[in-house]
């Protein structure tokens, strides 16, 4: 499904990659690896289209992200490094905001997808006043608001803890057997069946 | 599957950027009370003679509703981009554009509307002729939104800067000239009786100048800015 080819980033005047030829079918869970500084946010963005590359080409279900970015922006998702929440807001008006620009109507309302983080109680609290865990939990919300077929998650595991991390791989389990697409990054080792796992070394 | 509603997007946006405001009234009331003292200041620094005051006050009162604009422009894009908020939007399905406009907008409401209603009360103050009040709140009703989508083609541009504050008004000022010379030009002939309609329909003019090439020019700056 997603699929580059002689892909290449620079940062400022850096090369921090070159020549990268992906293939990621329906599925499956791509993991990357790398030390600091590598280019594995780079890479990242550059996947979800917010970066241009400085090489290469992106080919999501065969068609070139550049030339169809209405159709492509309505299948992929991107957590980041910020989690994108409004702080004065709170954790239910982030995701409404969140549900209103998406195209699609998910399975989960706001509500269920709050609960299913834990975050009940904090559904009407303002964001200001959230841990960065909890923070981080609003933000993973997102992905169950959206019918997206491509996550792109950077660092999804920081700052939660245990019962929420058992929760974000179960999520990207039952989004891999519904047949979509991960691309991730973690220095956690994901407990994850083979066949779907894949890896990728950057920096070498 | 349903579709992608752009009013709807376009109404989340604006209603989301309005609650902010709500949320955070102090950088609301700010930029409204510098514009305040800012006209103020010119009677007591110059002269409070009617006479003198009467001259001056088209441009005092348009310099000052100029520097309060700049004042919250970065408003516009700035928490959104540190947040990541900008990230999302851009990568949502609604065109960057409507969300230019749609914030743009909200940026309006919020600082470009409160000048109008306070700007009769501080002409008053400066002894403006009543004849040309109106020309005063036609002037801002169509100089006002030209500050916002020119502004945010600068603030969309800096955003990406550390400290991208100073640059910001030396950007816009500029551009901001059209604006001030006929908006000014326009209350000063009204307070003499002259006829204003030329200067109004520059204004007009520039509005939707403005408003059909901002939006575009601003979502391509943002998309260099979040690179």
């Amino acid at each position: 499904m997603l699929r580059t080819i002689d892909l290449g980033c620079e940062r400022g005047d850096r090369i921090l990659f070159s020549g990268l030829n992906l293939q990621l079918n329906a599925g499956e869970i791509l993991q990357i690896h790398g030390a600091n500084g590598c280019g594995k946010t780079t890479l990242l963005r550059t996947l979800c289209g917010l970066t241009r590359p400085a090489t290469g080409k992106i080919f999501w279900q065969d068609l070139d992200i550049r030339d169809d970015e209405s159709t492509f922006s309505e299948d992929v998702i991107h957590i980041g490094h910020h989690d994108g929440i409004k702080h004065e807001l709170s954790a239910a008006e982030n995701l409404h905001f969140a549900l209103a620009l998406s195209a699609t109507t998910p399975e989960f309302d706001v509500t269920q997808a709050l609960a299913h983080f834990g975050l009940t109680a904090q559904t009407h609290l303002p964001a200001y006043v959230l841990s960065a865990g909890q923070r981080r939990r609003v933000a993973l919300s997102r992905l169950l608001l959206n019918n997206a077929r491509l996550w792109v998650l950077d660092e999804p595991f920081t700052a939660l803890d245990k019962d929420s991390i058992g929760v974000m791989e179960d999520m990207l389990h039952q989004h891999a057997s519904k047949g979509g697409c991960v691309v991730i990054t973690s220095h956690h080792s994901i407990p994850l069946a083979p066949d779907i796992h894949r890896e990728l070394q950057l920096g070498t | 599957m349903r579709y992608f509603s752009l009013s709807k997007a376009f109404m989340a946006i604006l209603s989301r950027d309005l609650l902010l405001a709500l949320r955070r009234r102090s950088e609301v009331v700010n930029p409204l009370l510098f514009f305040v003292i800012v006209v103020t200041l010119f009677p007591l620094a110059i002269s409070p003679s009617q006479a003198v005051l009467q001259t001056l006050a088209p441009g005092i009162i348009w310099v000052a509703a100029l520097l309060s604009t700049l004042l919250s422009l970065e408003r516009m894009f700035r928490s959104d981009f540190e947040d990541g908020s900008l990230e999302q939007l851009l990568l949502s399905p609604c065109p960057p554009t409507v969300v230019v406009l749609a914030k743009v907008l909200a940026h309006w409401l919020v600082s470009g509307l409160p000048l109008l209603l306070i700007a009769p009360l501080l002409g008053v103050f400066l002894a403006l002729p009543t004849a040309a009040i109106p020309t005063l709140l036609f002037t801002l009703a169509l100089g006002t939104p030209v500050l916002s989508l020119v502004g945010a083609i600068g603030v969309a541009l800096t955003v990406g800067l550390r400290r991208g504050g100073a640059l910001l008004s030396l950007l816009v000022l500029p551009l901001y000239l059209p604006v001030l010379i006929f908006a000014a030009n326009a209350v000063a002939a009204s307070a003499d009786g002259l006829a204003v309609t030329g200067q109004l329909y520059f204004l007009g003019g520039l509005l939707l100048l403005s408003c059909s090439l901002a939006p575009l020019a601003a979502a391509a700056a943002l998309k260099i800015s979040i690179h």
